[in-house]
């Protein structure tokens, strides 16, 4: 449930003092996406849209675990390695 | 795309499954809360590279599916009044009813539009001010933040002419529900993702606990649903019942708080019907008196209407994970997605539709 | 306290709660709907054999020459489109049917519903975008009609296109011809333009260099024709997408047929777009592609003709005809898992779950 798709913050607007909203890239499609929820975002970081809402920010160094986390058990696969 | 097409590589989807398949040593009934990971599991054919032991059963993590037949009924009300333009999110609109959808609705003159987000229909209200604008809120936790906002918006630039359909449903008392009934097969469950990204996962650990559970909080590709279900496989065979959280890169333990933040000023817990379930406590949200004027249960003023399921329906059981939609005897003859008996057939997240698209083999 | 999960299931038989009496939105998307209405409605009460075949255009013999003749109606919002508009669609989508049917287009006739009230500037546009894509397609526009209805009941412009062309001697493409072994070939990436429309629609606004693909295929028929006489079929997947295309000939020829994922061609920004709105690219309309189902001797060599034509370069053979169950299309994923693509009841909605 609840589709959310990860993009990258090109553009954060400072109008409103409460609803802040941004451009959002996903992979060559942009959006304009309320940045509301995360006060602290900027441009570069990676946000989770949902609804055109940015609900949390990508902590890259996780994803960066969890993937070579999962590369690794594919590469023992590979070499007949694995446990 | 980045941060999604890593995580649907098949060569890695293969190795982690293998190695599942080596740590397994009996059957384990597993449930993936979400409809999305329930439409990740079916697409990609998740549970084929599983080994035979693991049982993956689907629970009722689709807004959609369990909105109550009467919601849906009001919701078609409100539609056809003179001068409404209702507006909804896409997923509800083929929906039945006791009688219709919002789409025979439209069909019939009334003003029913698509919109991503429900800032599209703050748009449309300011727009149009001599309409009454009304917005579908369904979803669970990760659409309410947003759903509260446009509330929130509406009352601080004093629009009189926008409100909307709470129709909020949460996951925890859901989860409970299911752990609390006798006919409970499951061991462990994947929580829900998006859910937790904004309301952390600190709820989790009581269930936990009470029900000495295992539950790893999951994503929704496929090496995240894997990953999520090695992790409760490790858990489960070592004799553990803790909270994890697989999808680490989006999820943290306390949540978004600003979104929460919202929340709590605009919505307040209420007992909820759940479609084909029935009523479960504390199990959803409704806006705040403080928002009356943008409720649009309380500004229609409708009486209450009551419905029932056709009693062919039997989406109470997938819903819970005691039967799957192939069980069901209606399953692609009398029920399909053209002619649909329950939301779960409907909906593009409902195990029955998933199971429809990509699996039945009639 | 919660209630039980003891629920009586008592099998009675319901009438279905979904019961057409008034046409709704998905009867005109190319799905099931759509194929309902021309069951019960349209082929009964007209039938003849050259209907009866239902490809994209009617083919009939006069005078010793096989004669194409097809008609659509252009209802497509916004007007304006990134790549194109409801001028060029409406030429385009003809002179494509004709192709088919592999025919060389000859003429068109248009004809204009225009709402009261409807800027003549924007019609201005709109023909002369017509005459462009005429013109580029060597197709002429010899006849026509122009009626104007009240403010209120026309949504702002309709087009009809009726087109007419001649089949060469020799050539037989038809949707009922694929047999098992035949395979499948596609002309390039899908989605690119149900995603264009969906990007410039009022409440799903976003921002992308994508173009909607509508362009003339008669040429590219040409090649594939001259390449090889072996081409069973030809059709190109408009509303419906590749999926309702493939389901098509899979029922008409009563064959299955299976694709396999990664061979399908789609662009990268059309992919964020699915995964932003929740669709799926296999059901997103294209204007400017299409799918052949060739003998498996020539498959090879009308690949070639294809992507030695500028309609064709991203050509890929996608999958095989088979005879496991009439009417049964499936996908081979990128797991290796096998998916049913199945017709989509009406349109495919944006979703949030």
């Amino acid at each position: 449930m609840c589709l959310a798709v990860p993009g990258k913050v090109l553009s954060v607007e400072e109008g409103d003092s409460v609803l802040r909203s941004g451009n959002v890239d996903f992979c060559g499609v942009r959006k304009t996406v309320n940045l509301s929820f995360l006060p602290d975002v900027a441009p570069g970081d990676f946000v989770l849209v949902h609804v055109g809402f940015a609900i949390s920010k990508l902590d890259e160094e996780e994803a960066a675990r969890t993937y070579q986390y999962l590369a690794q058990i594919g590469a023992l696969d590979e070499e007949g390695l694995a446990p | 795309m980045k941060y999604v097409d890593e995580y649907r590589d098949p060569h890695i989807a293969q190795a982690v499954a293998e190695r599942i398949a080596r740590k397994v040593t009996r059957h384990w009934v597993l449930m993936e809360v979400c409809g999305g990971q329930t439409h990740t599991l079916m697409r990609y054919g998740i549970d084929e590279l599983l080994p035979g032991q693991i049982e993956m059963v689907h629970g009722p993590g689709c807004p959609v599916c369990v909105t109550p037949l009467e919601m849906v009924d009001r919701a078609i009300r409100i539609a056809s009044l003179p001068g409404v333009i209702f507006t909804s999110y896409g997923d509800m609109l083929r929906v039945p009813g006791s009688e219709s959808d919002l789409f025979q609705a439209r069909a019939k003159g009334a003003d029913v539009r698509i919109v991503y987000s429900p800032m599209d229909a703050l748009k449309m209200a300011r727009a149009n001010p001599d309409r009454r604008v009304v917005f579908f809120g369904v979803g669970f936790e990760t659409t309410a933040p947003a759903n509260a906002m446009a509330v929130w918006q509406a009352k601080r630039e004093g629009l009189t002419n926008f409100s909307m359909i709470a129709s909020h449903v949460l996951v925890p008392p859901a989860m409970k529900l299911i752990l609390q009934s006798p006919s409970n097969r499951v061991n462990g469950f994947i929580g829900p993702g998006h859910v937790c990204a904004v309301m952390g996962f600190e709820e989790y650990d009581e269930l936990a606990r009470e029900f000495r559970v295992p539950i790893v909080i999951g994503g929704f590709e496929p090496l995240d649903l894997l990953e999520a279900i090695g992790m409760l496989v490790a858990q489960l065979e070592e004799g553990r019942a803790e909270v994890e959280n697989q999808y680490s890169r989006s999820v943290n333990y306390e949540g978004n708080i600003a979104a929460q933040d919202l929340m709590r000023e605009v919505f307040e817990v209420s007992d909820r019907k759940w479609r084909g379930i029935g009523s479960i406590a504390a199990s959803g949200y409704r806006l705040r008196d403080e928002y009356a004027a943008f409720d649009a249960e309380r500004v229609f003023d409708l009486k209450e209407l009551s419905a029932e399921e056709p009693k062919e329906c039997i989406s109470a059981l997938v819903l819970q994970g005691l039967k799957k939609p192939v069980d069901c005897p209606a399953f692609g003859s009398r029920c399909t997605p053209m002619t649909p008996l329950g939301a779960p057939m409907v909906s593009a997240e409902g195990a029955c539709a998933a199971y429809y698209q990509y699996r039945r083999h009639a | 306290m919660p209630n039980t999960t003891e629920i009586p299931v008592a099998f009675t038989c319901p009438t279905p709660l979904v019961v057409h009496d008034r046409i709704v939105l998905g009867h005109g998307s190319g799905g099931l709907l759509s194929a309902e209405l021309l069951r019960d409605i349209f082929l009964p009460l007209f039938s003849n054999p050259v209907l009866d075949r239902m490809d994209d255009q009617a083919i009939f013999e006069v005078g010793g020459a096989r004669i194409a003749f097809t008609t659509d109606s252009f209802v497509v919002k916004p007007l304006f489109f990134p790549g194109g508009d409801i001028g060029s669609l409406a030429v385009h989508g003809t002179v494509n049917d004709l192709a088919m049917g592999g025919a060389r287009p000859l003429f068109l006739s248009a004809a204009f519903i225009l709402e009261e009230g409807f800027p003549t500037d924007e019609l201005k546009r709109i023909a002369r975008s017509m005459a462009q894509a005429a013109q580029a397609s060597g197709v002429a526009i010899i006849t026509g009609d122009t009626k104007v209805v009240e403010k209120g009941k026309g949504d702002g412009l309709f087009i009809n296109t009726t087109g007419i062309g001649i089949v060469p001697e020799g050539v037989r493409v038809s949707a009922n011809q694929a047999r098992p072994g035949d395979r499948v070939i596609l002309s390039g990436p899908i989605g690119d333009h149900g995603i264009a429309i969906m990007a410039s629609r009022e409440g799903l606004e976003f921002d992308t260099e994508i173009q909607s693909d509508s362009a003339p295929l008669h040429e590219l028929v040409a090649a594939m024709l001259h390449a090889s006489q072996e081409i069973r079929c030809l059709r190109d997947p408009t509303r419906g997408g590749l999926s309702s295309t493939l389901n098509e000939i899979a029922t008409q020829s009563e064959v299955s047929i299976q694709i396999e994922e990664p061979k399908i061609p789609v662009r990268d920004e059309v992919k964020s777009a699915c995964e932003l709105l929740g669709l799926d690219p296999l059901y997103v309309a294209n204007e400017g592609k299409l799918v052949a189902i060739v003998a498996p001797e020539a498959a090879q060599c009308v690949l070639s003709a294809m992507r030695n034509n500028p309609r064709g370069r991203e050509s890929n053979i996608i999958g095989t005809v088979g005879e496991r169950r009439a009417g049964l299309v499936t996908m081979k994923t990128a797991f290796g898992s096998t998916r049913i693509v199945d017709m989509l009841a009406g349109d495919q909605l944006p979703r949030i779950c």
